[in-house]
């Protein structure tokens, strides 16, 4: 009896998951938005420990480059920036967690590509940092150039933009190599450290980071110098929810625009009595900017008061003071030679 | 139920029906059927859900990737390949690199394990203790533990240019073990086929020698003429073809060595983890193996002068293969599976290849679908080989 009570069991149950299963994920446009509004928290995928970018501290805190961007569009939507739950992904877990709905965005150093823009079923929000693939080398191997580096072996994470970059970089020069490809963070720079490989390849942006907190001496280990490839860095979201995608895209200008203006967390208070109608537009004091989003108009307020233009948060932590000190180069305004160009906010 | 009673003549038609459901046939026929047909419902139904929330959310599906264009180099390859080969190719150097690691770490397995194993049966109480005392060790410490302990042993030796010289033959450094190796000569695939011809030569002596045993009861030893077979004939072609005795040495060269051949620090770590694991475990089978022999058999086999070989080779391993051959089964298998911790260390073996070729193409449900299969049908192989063994080993009833 009871083997023929579970085998009706099953067949119930195989027919109640099937009406469950048939409203699985599914992005159509204002879900998202509406889903995180009654969450009452954004989930946001970050990098597990990427000094500069994404990083929690002793105390489980997160701090970061993206995760102030995470911050910037809880701060969007709640008016309250701490309103963010961060889900630590790996290079592999990243595109199913966004896929299947797990988070509601992706910051987690994220190059822009094509085939992930079409066969992931993603959107790019416009690049919040642009780097390129770059080499860790020791000072006492006497490498200056990557032509330096034929025969050696080289270690790098799998699955990243890097792994194909490295190979087509050596193969334009006519150059051998030996990848040793490790997905654990921990493990890969161990094994560059302890010298299993001649060189570690990471964006040019997560170089830094190793070197000041992971090497003995960071002074006998130096990064290569020219750019090897292009790696524009974005926020991604899942296809299919056009106004979602639109607020992420737009908290992204909105960073880059309070920077033009010359807005600071500082002096955001001040700058909300100016005159200059580009200013109260952004600020919201006239026109219905965040309405047309879906939020509240104050929205830029939130943000750059609580978390700060594209400046503040790019000082914050790749400034002088920072343990991971990087040149804003490219990553500077478009009015100063940079490619950050946010669009007009009318 | 409770108002059935036996032996009833005619039954009232509503009767039928209940006994039907009851009866043995309808049980152990219909219900099989209709379970069966639940679960593939249940399958296709989830496979249909993936597939169509995939193409909804403009996710590409299906396994045309396999023939795209990898753009990706693998750091070990047993067979030819290069980043314009295909994801397919590049998963068949992953799979052979797993077959690699996991076929020597089967005989590494093996040996040590039957060697400790024996020694856990040893009437010497010191080599005794040292045996339990490596069981108790590797077989209770997790094996991903041992494999990094093993990585970080291998990467902390010194660098290429400090490599430790071995007696002129080879260098260990954090590179791997680097070796001396002959000049390939066509001699060589004549020595292979002279060492079949060998193998094959004594084992027909061997039963030979068996044959003229039953038939006379005279013993001839065959061990020194069947290595003699064995290794004199590959010897002989040898020097027929001039002995060739080029070698290549390996030679400190850049960053690395030129020259030789280099078992890599990742599949001696991995290996090694994986191997002495699972020795542990396997000891334990072959000490359970030959306590599971009677030890009247053996008592039996000293009284009628039998040599201390005979005993084992004729008394205690035909009785104690029965025994230990099946859970061994078990251990080779889940010996592969465990080879899928190379990707914690960076050995470029199936999952390592199949999580790259995941995050490149992005079709996560198709790249782990392939590994499945490909561990099933792998450890399925393995274990039809072990039981045709076992059934070659198992006492013959007569």
């Amino acid at each position: 009896m009871r083997l023929t009570n579970l085998s009706g069991l099953g067949a119930v149950a195989a027919l109640t998951l099937g009406l469950v299963g048939a409203t699985a994920v599914e992005a159509n446009s204002g879900d998202t938005l509406a889903a995180v509004k009654a969450r009452g928290e954004l989930l946001c995928g970050v990098h597990p420990a990427r000094h500069g970018f994404a990083a929690p501290d002793s105390q489980g805190n997160w701090s970061g480059f993206e995760v102030d961007f995470c911050h910037a569009i809880a701060a969007a939507i709640f008016g309250d920036a701490s309103k963010v739950r961060f889900v630590a992904l790996s290079s592999q877990q990243r595109f199913p967690a966004i896929q299947s709905g797990e988070v509601d965005v992706l910051a987690r150093n994220v190059t822009a590509t094509l085939s992930r823009d079409t066969a992931l079923g993603l959107n790019f929000a416009p690049p919040i940092f642009y780097t390129g693939t770059g080499f860790l080398v020791r000072k006492a191997d006497g490498i200056e150039k990557v032509e330096d580096l034929d025969g050696a072996a080289i270690c790098m994470a799998p699955g990243s933009t890097t792994e194909r970059n490295v190979a087509q970089i050596f193969a334009a020069r006519g150059l051998t190599y030996t990848p040793v490809v490790i997905e654990n963070n921990k493990q890969l720079v161990d094994a560059y450290v302890t010298g299993r490989c001649d060189a570690l390849t990471k964006d040019k942006a997560a170089l830094p980071g190793v070197r000041a907190f992971d090497t003995e001496n960071p002074d006998d280990h130096m990064m290569l110098p020219g750019i090897y490839s292009k790696e524009p860095l974005a926020m991604a979201v899942r296809q299919g929810d056009d106004q979602w995608y639109d607020l992420v895209k737009w908290v992204t200008y909105a960073t880059f625009n309070a920077e033009e203006l010359g807005l600071t967390q500082a002096n955001v208070d001040e700058m909300k009595a100016s005159d200059d109608p580009d200013i109260q537009t952004l600020l919201g004091v006239i026109g219905d900017n965040g309405t047309k989003l879906g939020v509240d108009n104050t929205w830029v307020y939130a943000i750059v008061k609580q978390v700060g233009s594209y400046e503040d948060i790019y000082m914050r932590h790749f400034g002088p003071e920072s343990p991971v000190a990087l040149d804003r180069d490219q990553n500077a305004l478009w009015t100063e030679g940079g490619l950050l160009y946010g669009f007009p906010m009318q | 139920m409770t108002d059935a009673t036996p032996g009833r003549a005619a039954k009232p038609p509503a009767r039928r029906l209940k006994d039907l459901i009851y009866s043995e046939f309808f049980r152990t026929v219909i219900y099989q059927i209709a379970l069966a047909g639940a679960v593939v419902l249940l399958g296709f139904y989830l496979y249909q859900n993936v597939v169509e929330n995939l193409s909804r959310q403009n996710i590409a599906t299906g396994f045309g990737f396999l023939k795209e264009v990898s753009q990706f180099e693998i750091g070990e390859t047993l067979i030819s390949y290069s980043s314009r080969d295909t994801y397919g190719r590049a998963l068949l150097v992953g799979l052979m690199n797993t077959l690699s690691v996991s076929a020597a770490g089967i005989v590494v397995a093996t040996v040590i394990g039957f060697s400790i194993g024996i020694m856990r049966v040893s009437s010497n109480w010191l080599l005794q203790r040292i045996a339990l005392t490596y069981v108790e060790i590797v077989r209770n410490i997790p094996v991903i533990l041992q494999v990094i302990f093993w990585a970080a042993v291998i990467r902390n030796l010194p660098a290429p240019r400090q490599a430790l010289e071995l007696w002129g033959l080879g260098f260990l450094s954090n590179r791997g073990l680097t070796f001396l190796l002959p000049v390939a000569d066509p001699a060589h695939a004549w020595m292979l086929a002279a060492l079949g011809i060998g193998i094959v030569a004594a084992l027909i002596a061997a039963r030979l020698a068996r044959r003229h045993r039953e038939a006379t009861g005279r013993y001839i030893d065959m061990l020194w003429p069947s290595v003699g077979l064995i290794l004199g004939l590959p010897l002989l072609t040898w020097l027929a073809f001039g002995a060739p005795h080029e070698l290549s040495f390996p030679e400190r060269q850049g960053f690395n060595f030129r020259g030789g051949a280099t078992i890599s620090p990742e599949f001696v770590a991995l290996m090694a983890g994986i191997a002495l694991y699972s020795s542990g475990f396997i000891a334990e089978i072959v000490r359970a193996g030959i306590q599971a022999t009677p030890r009247g058999q053996v008592e039996a086999a000293r009284s009628i002068a039998l040599r201390p070989r005979f005993i084992l080779r004729y008394v205690v391993l035909p009785q104690a293969l029965r025994v230990i051959v099946p859970p061994l089964t078990s251990q080779y298998v889940s010996l592969i599976k465990n080879s899928s911790i190379a990707v914690v260390i960076g050995y470029p073996d199936l999952v390592n290849i199949g999580n790259t070729v995941m995050n490149q193409t992005g079709q996560a449900v198709e790249a782990i679908a392939v590994m499945m299969v490909v561990y099933l049908i792998v450890s399925l192989v393995t274990s039809i080989a072990m039981n045709f063994y076992n059934r070659l080993v198992a006492i013959k009833e007569r």
